[in-house]
């Protein structure tokens, strides 16, 4: 697919009849890629029940939106959706598409790229145009974030990525922004699915979703047990932040395992990341060394996470965190 | 009979990575190789399938899959340690440098000489290139359901299968119609450790190589030139160079000026 056109896409995923707020933080990297490279903002919706989320696109900095809607899009099904997604990148063929690398996002973008025959950048934390040949250069963490790697797809369009959430802020909303609204016809029959959705479970209390955290308070094995987590929760509750663990806690049973940081756990990009007992093994580190800012509280000064913090508070968790709390609360 | 087919690369044991700061590329010397760490939940979950089937008086087959230098036969002698009944290397220069486009194109044509699959299970993402893609691109060239991020296999059809998966905001339930592609997470099991009569007879096992024209992959889409993404460079990340380690005498003190520092940088 050689391309003429002149537009950079983003996906705005409806997840649950809500609209993802991480679109509106492709939206802000779209607008800085299309300044470079003169393309219109284009935001794709797939939903059963398009609302009003096409105008509030628009007004959050999309040029256009292509609405798909249909009964079929009710839930994810990545048959259907990755289908559908193809027809609309043919019939219009953007020139870059920036998908966001949420757990749908990420298996929705490397179906679509092969359906689509085109490259795919993985999970990136920087998008930029290089200044010569325009082209998209998106940079990724690897090697459990010992190593960025600038990737680009030179010949096949769209330029595919997937970004990592939070790695932009959201774009501002200009109630009095125009744009165009396009109604792409969704051809149900076509698409052929082999899956069938059955149910969803929602999340328990104790299973929070870290990855769509600004702040994250995370314990180790030396937050020991239960009681030493509530002190974390109670910690993270007073700024906003959630809790998370390394992988020693989660074997122990003292989280869920969709909290784990690191190497077989999830990668995360947090403001905020707060350390608390734990030591800052590589497959730790893999998690989330890219988070903005990193604190570290242990005990123990030679722990390898303390030379890798931002800040280092070398203490006993049992102490430091109920002063921290009373700290905080107080202005 | 039922083909379950495992795929699994050889990657950097994950805390032997070292990167060399000037050059910003691997240093190999030293550097020891294993399965990739999700691999392992993948290949039990293979051999659990194998033995769930074998419960409802089924014939099953757990097949592994590699391609990779030819170096990547070790991981395939390990899978057979833990019970892998056949194995099958995809080793051939055409396929060096190819991004997951032509690594899904090659895999898929590998499991299409096997034949017949039941189950293809990945694992969730490697530790070295860590794009995630390879699952859900090799169900796109053939035509298969995906699931990523797979908890859970509840059931097991003769025509379809249930899973489970995490997504952020809970957990889905889907069925799948078969064949179909599953990429595991660590959560999904706990790997068995390789017998000793599994060790032994690993070390003669024969393993199956096939080249490019082997699997009748069409070489136009193979390799560092026809993969359609490219790296460009790659660098190794800034890291905080001094830590600020915080002040105080007490552990109060310091939790104190903690707080000093996060609400004057506005970070909380
Ligand atoms: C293939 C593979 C994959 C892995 N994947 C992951 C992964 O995804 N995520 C992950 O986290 N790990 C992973 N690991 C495990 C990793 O190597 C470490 O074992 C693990 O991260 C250690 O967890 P920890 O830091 O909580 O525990 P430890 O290493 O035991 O550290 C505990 C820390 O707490 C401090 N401490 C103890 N008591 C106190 C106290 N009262 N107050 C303050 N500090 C205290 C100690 O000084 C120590 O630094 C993986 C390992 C392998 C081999
Ligand atoms: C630094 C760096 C960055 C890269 N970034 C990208 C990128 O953004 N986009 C891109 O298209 N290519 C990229 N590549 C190329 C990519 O690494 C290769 O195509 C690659 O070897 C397969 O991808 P992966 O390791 O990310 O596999 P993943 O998709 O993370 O692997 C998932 C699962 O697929 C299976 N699997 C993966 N590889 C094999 C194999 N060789 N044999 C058998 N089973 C396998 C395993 O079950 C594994 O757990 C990059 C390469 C490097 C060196």
């Amino acid at each position: 697919m050689k391309n003429k056109s002149t537009n950079t896409w983003v996906l705005a995923e409806v997840i649950r009849g809500n609209l993802s707020p991480v679109a509106l933080e492709l939206l802000f990297i779209a607008k800085k890629l299309a300044k470079e490279t003169g393309d219109k903002v284009c935001a794709v919706l797939m939903t059963n029940d398009k609302k009003d989320f096409a105008q509030k696109l628009i007004c959050h900095g999309a040029d256009i939106v292509y609405v798909a809607e249909d009964k079929c899009l009710a839930n994810f099904d990545e048959d259907i959706y990755s289908q559908l997604l193809t027809d609309m990148i043919k019939a219009h063929t953007p020139n870059i598409f920036v998908l966001p690398a949420t757990s749908t996002g990420r298996s929705l973008s490397a179906k679509t790229a092969i359906l689509a025959d085109t490259g795919l950048t993985a999970d990136a934390t920087d998008l930029q145009i290089d200044k010569e040949t325009k082209l998209l250069h998106a940079t990724r963490p690897t090697f459990g974030g010992n190593l960025m790697a600038t990737i680009m797809c030179e010949v096949k369009r769209p330029q595919m990525c997937s970004l990592r959430p939070l790695t932009y802020p959201q774009t501002e909303c200009d109630k009095k922004r125009k744009g165009e609204i396009v109604n792409f016809k969704v051809d149900a029959k076509k698409y052929k699915s082999n899956v069938k959705f059955v149910s969803f479970k929602e999340l328990e209390d104790n299973e929070i979703d870290i990855c769509a955290s600004e702040i994250i308070v995370a314990g180790g094995r030396g937050v020991k047990d239960e009681k030493g987590f509530a002190l974390l929760k109670q910690l993270a509750d007073s700024i906003g932040g959630t809790v998370a663990a390394s992988r020693a806690a989660v074997d122990n049973g003292l989280m869920p395992y969709r909290c784990q940081v690191g190497l077989t756990g999830k990668t995360i990009k947090p403001k905020l990341y707060i350390a608390c007992g734990i030591s800052g093994q590589v497959q730790h580190m893999a998690g989330m060394s890219s988070s903005d800012v990193i604190v570290a509280i242990n005990k123990d000064a030679e722990a390898p996470i303390m030379a890798q913090a931002k800040y280092a508070l070398v203490g006993d968790v049992f102490e430091v965190i109920p002063q921290l709390i009373s700290q905080l609360k107080s202005k | 009979m039922k083909n379950i087919i495992v795929c699994i690369k050889q990657t950097p044991k994950s805390d032997n990575i070292k990167i060399d700061p000037a050059t910003g590329c691997l240093i190999r010397t030293g550097a020891e190789s294993a399965i990739n760490p999700f691999d392992e939940f993948a290949l039990e979950e293979g051999i659990r399938i194998k033995e769930r089937l074998t419960a409802q008086g089924k014939t099953a087959v757990v097949n592994v899959i590699t391609m990779g230098p030819p170096q990547a036969e070790a991981v395939l002698r390990t899978s057979v340690a833990k019970g892998a009944d056949k194995v099958f290397h995809l080793s051939d220069i055409a396929f060096a440098g190819s991004d997951t486009w032509a690594t899904s194109y090659a895999l898929s044509k590998g499991i299409q000489k096997i034949g017949n699959p039941y189950i293809i299970i990945c694992g969730k993402q490697t530790n070295d290139s860590d794009t995630g893609h390879i699952g859900a691109q090799i169900s796109a060239w053939l035509k298969y359901p995906n699931s990523s991020f797979v908890r859970k296999v509840s059931e097991l059809g003769d025509a379809n299968i249930t899973v489970e998966r995490l997504v952020e905001d809970g957990t889905d339930t889907i069925n799948l119609s078969t064949p179909a592609v599953l990429s595991v997470v660590k959560e999904i099991n706990k790997p068995r450790i390789a017998s000793i009569s599994g060790r032994i007879s690993a070390k003669t096992f024969e393993i199956t190589t096939w080249t490019a024209d082997d699997i009748k992959a069409d070489k136009t889409k193979l390799g560092m030139k026809n993969s359609p993404t490219k790296v460009v460079k790659s660098f190794t990340p800034k890291r905080e160079a001094n830590s600020i380690v915080i002040e105080g005498a007490t552990s109060k003190e310091r939790a104190n000026n903690l707080v000093k520092i996060l609400k004057e940088n506005q970070y909380v």
